[in-house]
Order: C-alpha cells, then structure tokens, then sequence
C-alpha cells in the first residue's frame, strides 16, 4: 500500500469515530441520545476547549511543568539505573543479596507510593519526578543489568586479547552494550516517566496535566476531562517521536530487523 | 636450531571441572615448537581440543599441568606478544571498521589522529580500504574477516594466532582469505599457530602440519613437514603432486581420528 493511501485510511479512521461521536451526541436516534453530553461532551466542545487553552496561553504552564517533571524523572531514574545496574553486573555477590529487595520494590505499584511521595516531599514537582524515578529506575536497571551481563564472551576475550585493561574494557565493551540495551528501552522508560509524572499530578498538585484533567473531573466538566486526554496523548506522541529521533542517531550500527544479514 | 622458539607448549595438559565434580581431561601432555617465522597448523577431528591448545599459548586458559614458554619466558597471564583471530565474530559491533582497526593502536595509547590513517592504510591492505565508515552488520562474513585480520595485524604482534578463522567462510571466501593471508603473513613471517578441521587448508597454508587424535584426553600424534615452495598460491599448490602425497600421508592417519571422533560425538549425544 502506498503512503498516501494508508495516510488517507489512517485520516479516515478518526474522521469516521468523531462524526459518529458528534452526531450520537447530539442527534436523537428513535428519540433518545445514545451519548448523553453529560457523560460523553462532544467532538465541537472538546476542539473549542483545547483552542480555549492554547489561545489563553493557559495550557503552556502545565504542558511546561509536565515536561520537566517526565525529563527530571526520565534522567535521575536513567542515572540510577544505568549506576546500579552496572554495580550488579560486576559484582554478582551484591546482586544475589539484593536480588529479593530488587524484585519486592518492583513487585509494587508504584500509584500507592504517590501519597508516601506527596508526603515526604510536598505537591510541588519533586514528589511527582519521584514516582516517575521509580518507575524509569526499573526498566533502566534492569537493561543495563543484561546488557552489562550478556556481553559476548569472544568480544571480551578479544578485548582482552587486543591489549585491554579493565578501564578501557569497561569504556569499549561494557559500555556500549549497555547503553544499547538501555537505548532499546527508551521508548518505554520515556513512556513511564509521563505516566509517572501525570499520575502524581492527578493524585494531587498545583500545575500539569494530570492536575488540569483532574480540576475537569471535578467540577464535571467532562469536556476538559477531554480535552486533557487529547493534549497529552499529542504530548507523548510528539515526546516518542524525538525519542526515535535519538535512537536512529544513536544506534546506527545495530542492524534492523529487515537487515537480513544479520 | 639458531632460530628462537617463539611459542614452546612444554607437556601442557588442559582439563576442566565438569558440572557434576569429575575433571574432563581436554589435552593431554601436549608438547610442540613453534620456531620464529615459522606457520604451523594444527588439525584435529571436532572436538579435540584443538582450539582448547590456542586458548592455552595464549593465555586465556591455564594448564592444568606442563607449561608454555613465549620467546623463551615462561608465559604468565595474557600472551603480550599475539595477536587472536578468532572463529566467531569478535569485531565490536558499535564501532566502524575503522574504529575496529584502529582500536588495537589507541589501546596502546596512540593518539587517534596518529591511529586512524595507519587503520585506513591496513583496511586498504585487506581490500576494503572502501568500507571504512561501515559498521561490522553491513559487511559480508569475508569482508568481517579482513577487518579482523586488520585489527589484529595493525598491532604487529610477534605471534599469530587463529583459531579456524576462516571456518564460517564458504569455500571461494576461504581460499581468497587463504591467499591474503600468505600474502601479508609473507611481508614479515610472524610465528603462526593456525588451527583448522580442514586438512587441504593447512597444507596448503603451512610450513609445518600437526595432527591431533580424537578426545578426550587428545594428544599430539604427528608432525608433517610441508616443503612445498614459497610464496604459495592456494589456488595452484592444490594441484600440485607433492601436495597430494602429503595430502594422502596425512589423511591416512587423520582418517582413523576423525572416525574415532565422530564415534565419540554420536555415543555422547545418544548419552544425553
């Protein structure tokens, strides 16, 4: 299929889902509304809600806010993980004691942590990179974990071989396995650092998205409820998008699926 | 002999602790000379530890018994003076072929602007002075090969080593790789300890072929001298009848091991 037809199809499908919504919306089917607006607002209020936004400058605050809560929470957990990872690779012993506590912490979901998070550190930003941070932490650490372990044997050995000392063993074949492995990753760890920023937001902040969704909520004004769903749908979309911006730079020399050569 | 030994194998025997407790005795007693300049391969059936030798001379692995002597010191720890070809792909993947060449230089501590034109020169010498920028999935397993034989080389090791470098290759790649390798080993005779499964391969390639039995506990069986003049064109020493008569000499011993060995290979499996 050629590009512009799928494009087309791709255009067609949301065209398709917001006439309906408007229409079931608005247009009485055998007398009744099948999406009364109280629940379900409607196609024309949303739109006219996100332009409200965006022509009051309003949504940049917390689209600004959100950012830097997912980039704060994305770095901190990364560095964690990349830090620790690394140490537990090397040191097999430390790893087999930490190994239950490792798998306990990332047995819980991290939403019952937000309130402990709100607790120690107020409702400004740091509780929600907090809970972000854990979540980026786990996938991070747990790449980099592999990728530091899985090192081909006959790279090393060739490393070893070529005259290399433990530093620069570890500056070029620990590394940069398990930055690849870390790379590989980043569409979700990026993904989880929004989830985790958004969420300590909706459970309780000044600023963000997640804050914006959940003022809608409360006052039932299902179209701003939304209306935040569309913005930070767009929001991470454009975020994914970078990322594989970064990732095409970054990972050149991985070969692609459709490589054949392997 | 005026000539050096440039790596000794003293009565090394190589045995390894199996899962369950009981030593699996790989090598036994193996003694063999290499002399300065000189190409020596070694053939065995699979499986007989051939490779399991090259690990030993160089450094990767310890002898349970006997010792190896480089240039006359006893060897601790890595072998300084070789140079590895492995037989699986040991390029750093995340690094062009001309960071891979160039690597073996900066470890030394070569600056890189001193180290990337001699990498350039030595992908030029193994033909793909064109692939520079290419990262090792985007070249062919022959042309990963030559960048592997540039890297090691670009080191100028006293000794080579390889292990069934060529084993993955088909058989038109192995015979250009075979020659390119004369070629270069040609410029300045390293000591070479080739090991291979293919017994036409190391005649053609060698000065001197050594013929391992079946595992475990292999030994060293016999040692051919190969007097077929040089330089050597793979191509062509094939057809010669000296090669053949060497070719027949050997196989006749070579035969009863590789049956022996796959005798072996088959029982194992049918244990499992």
């Amino acid at each position: 299929m050629s590009r512009p037809t799928l494009f087309a199809l791709q255009v067609l499908v949301a065209v398709v889902c917001i006439v309906l919504w408007q229409v079931l919306s608005t247009v009485p089917v055998f007398g009744k509304i099948l999406l009364p607006p109280f629940f379900f607002s409607n196609p024309f209020d949303v739109f006219s809600q996100i332009v409200k936004w965006f022509a009051s400058g309003v949504i940049w605050k917390h689209l600004g806010i959100t950012l830097a809560e997912s980039i704060l929470a994305f770095v901190i957990g990364s560095l964690g993980g990349v830090l620790v990872g690394f140490w537990f690779a090397r040191q097999p012993l430390v790893a087999a004691v930490f190994d239950p506590y490792v798998k306990m912490v990332n047995a819980l979901p991290r939403v019952v942590l937000a309130p402990i998070f709100a607790l120690w550190l107020g409702l400004g930003i740091w509780s929600k990179v907090a809970l972000g941070v854990t979540l980026v932490f786990f996938i991070v650490f747990f790449n980099v974990y592999q990728g530091v372990k899985e090192v081909s044997r006959t790279v090393l050995d060739n490393g070893r071989m070529l005259g290399m000392s433990e530093r620069q063993l570890m500056q070029h074949v620990y590394w940069p396995s398990a930055l690849s492995w870390m790379f590989s990753s980043l569409h979700t760890s990026v993904g989880f650092a929004v989830v985790g920023a958004v969420v300590g937001e909706y459970l309780g902040s000044a600023a963000g998205l997640g804050y914006l969704i959940q003022q809608a909520e409360g006052v039932f004004d299902v179209a701003g409820v939304f209306a935040g769903m569309f913005v930070l749908s767009a929001f991470v979309i454009l975020i994914d998008y970078g990322v594989t911006l970064v990732e095409r730079r970054l990972l050149v020399w991985r070969p692609t699926a459709s490589d054949g050569r392997g | 002999m005026t000539t050096p030994t440039a790596v000794a194998l003293e009565d090394a025997k190589v045995a390894f602790r199996l899962g369950d407790g009981r030593v699996y005795t790989a090598v036994e007693k193996a003694h063999l000379a290499v002399a300065q300049g000189e190409f020596v391969a070694i053939v065995g059936p699979t499986g007989c530890g051939k490779s399991t030798l090259l690990n030993v001379a160089a450094g990767l692995l310890k002898p349970a018994a006997g010792g190896v002597r480089i240039f006359d010191r006893p060897l601790a720890g890595l072998n300084r003076d070789a140079g590895y070809l492995f037989q699986a792909d040991a390029l750093f993947p995340w690094k062009t072929a001309l960071d891979n060449v160039a690597i073996g230089l900066e470890i030394k501590g070569t600056p890189r602007t001193e180290a990337l034109p001699q990498a350039q020169k030595w992908l030029t010498s193994v033909g793909l002075g064109a692939f520079a920028g290419r990262y090792p999935h985007m070249l062919s397993g022959g042309q990963r090969k030559r960048v592997a034989l540039a890297q090691v080389l670009i080191r100028d090791p006293k000794i080579l080593l390889m292990d069934e470098p060529f084993g993955p290759l088909d058989a038109q790649t192995r015979q250009v790789m075979g020659n390119l390798l004369l070629d270069l080993w040609n410029a300045d005779r390293k000591a070479v300890l080739f090991v291979t499964h293919d017994l036409e391969e190391a005649i053609a390639l060698a000065d001197r072929v050594v013929i391992m039995s079946a595992g475990p506990s292999s030994r060293i069986i016999g040692d051919w001298r190969v007097s077929l003049p040089r330089p050597r064109d793979i191509f062509e020493v094939r057809l010669d009848k000296e090669f053949h008569a060497l070719h027949r000499e050997i196989w006749s011993v070579l035969k009863d091991e590789v049956m022996k060995g796959y005798a072996q290979s088959t029982h194992a499996a049918e244990a499992v």
